[in-house]
């Protein structure tokens, strides 16, 4: 049984890291972004975590996940925590993220521009189509269109290539 | 128990009593370790007050939402309402767990919790808006009536980002992400019907005359929102966005801003009152009758 001292958070960052998201599984908690902090508390390992969006309803699975391989690696009792502020955002999935996604077939988010300023009105998009073109994953085209702004997840909508007319999943800038 | 034997079964049932896990056991707190510590100088009745307005607002629209399934035109529309009914129902989680916790404060004990609030009210302490409450009655009306709650509640919740209450702000600010592609979704559509076919403009033009009685009532600054200087933001200040942002979409949808009368108050009261119409009895018949006919189910 390992205690957690505060030598071993690095150890069960390690672990925590490599926590696999429930709906995104080719992405760790780490590549996706949502891990805040591991800390050790009272001889306890607390983790952080940020939800994606607010009803996401993967959050409890990976809480419950972390705490058993935690749990598994001799953490016991690890404590698992949400932070919301600041909100997630679609540009703290990493390089190594987006690789996975793209590998996966799934086409990675662009930057999270000024869609909410931090101060003033939010500006309207009338448009279906993204702000920028979204590349296929499977052949790279940029002629691809949006068939819906919402797909199996909250994090993703559904686009379609209309040069190898794949339809495709993408993670939406947020 | 073996990596093999931790399966999806594991997770959503309880480790030491799995036999309801068919009701979803276990959903954890909303605010779990967070700081939910009234700040100094918030009046926390006021503030559980307030944050039981706008989740109630959330909890019953996403209900409304979730009727449609099954029922919308197409595959893509079902994804997406859903997808919207779940990010309100997530705004609500929190903010009805905000409330609790400001409730407990004021108790100087342990307020009530989510469910609780969700499921064991009456009709008359529900604090919703009456537009919340509408029933849809065609795909326009659902269009024209996201249109209306999302471009206002996008632009209460930027406000509420400066508020001084760090979890509200932190609530808000997550939903106003969310709430920006609601009204996305809403505005394409109504875009789309108005700027369709004589049929499909008649019907979205019908659907927001049929609406708009309910939109003033969004505006109203009660003695709660004014009992919280600097915490809430009052709805008055939001009517010019609001002007704007419809203007600009009903120009695009070749649409013309109604001039239906605002819907009657009762005795000076309404939504925020817990003054509703009838349509929110249903909603709610639906909403609690699992849960009040088995109070003691885990959730």
């Amino acid at each position: 049984m390992v205690t957690a001292m505060t030598a071993d958070v690095p150890a069960a960052r390690q672990i925590a890291e490599a926590v696999a998201d429930p709906e995104l599984p080719m992405l760790t908690l780490a590549d996706l972004g949502i891990l805040r902090d591991v800390t050790s508390e009272n001889g306890h390992i607390v983790v952080t975590i940020t939800p994606t969006y607010s009803g996401c309803p993967a959050l409890r699975e990976i809480a419950r996940d972390l705490q058993y391989r935690l749990g598994q690696a001799g953490f016991a009792g690890a404590a698992v925590r949400t932070q919301i502020a600041p909100a997630w955002t679609s540009d703290w999935i990493t390089a190594e993220g987006r690789r996975k996604l793209h590998a996966a077939g799934i086409a990675p988010p662009g930057a999270a521009p000024a869609r909410t300023p931090p101060r003033g009105p939010v500006p309207l998009n009338l448009t279906t189509a993204p702000r920028d073109r979204v590349a296929c994953p499977r052949c790279g085209s940029l002629d691809t269109v949006q068939t819906a702004a919402f797909g199996a997840t909250a994090c993703k909508a559904l686009l379609r290539c209309r040069s190898c007319d794949e339809p495709f999943e993408y993670v939406k800038e947020f | 128990m073996t990596d093999d034997e931790f399966t999806a079964y594991q997770a959503l049932a309880d480790e030491t009593d799995d036999h309801r896990w068919a009701f979803g056991t276990g959903f954890t707190d909303p605010l779990e370790g967070i700081d939910t510590t009234v700040p100094d100088g918030i009046n926390a009745a006021a503030l559980a007050a307030y944050c039981l307005m706008l989740g109630d607002d959330a909890l019953i629209y996403s209900h409304r939402l979730q009727q449609w399934m099954t029922r919308l035109p197409e595959l893509e529309e079902e994804t997406a309402v859903a997808n919207i009914a779940l990010d309100l129902l997530g705004q609500a989680r929190m903010l009805l767990a905000r409330a609790g916790r400001a409730e407990g404060a004021v108790l100087a004990g342990a307020g009530r919790g989510e469910d609780q609030l969700a499921f064991f009210r009456p009709e008359h302490e529900f604090r919703n808006v009456r537009l919340a409450e509408h029933a849809d009655a065609d795909f326009a009306q659902l269009a024209g009536r996201l249109l209306i709650f999302s471009t206002w509640r996008l632009a209460l919740f930027t406000r509420l980002r400066d508020s001084a209450d760090p979890v509200l702000a932190a609530i808000a600010a997550k939903g106003a992400k969310e709430l920006a592609y609601h009204r996305d979704y809403a505005a394409q559509w109504v875009v789309r019907l108005g700027d369709g076919t004589e049929l499909s403009h008649g019907r979205m033009q019908a659907a927001l005359d049929a609406l708009w009685p309910l939109v003033d009532e969004l505006f109203s600054t009660g003695t709660v929102v004014t009992g919280l200087p600097g915490v809430a933001a009052d709805p008055a200040g939001l009517r010019a966005e609001f002007d704007d942002v419809l203007a600009a979409v009903l120009a695009a949808a070749t649409l013309d801003l109604p001039d239906t009368a605002p819907l009657a108050q009762v005795a000076g009261k309404s939504g925020r009152d817990g003054v509703h119409t009838e349509a929110l009895g249903y909603v709610l018949a639906e909403l609690q009758s699992v849960a009040r006919a088995d109070p003691d189910a885990t959730w």
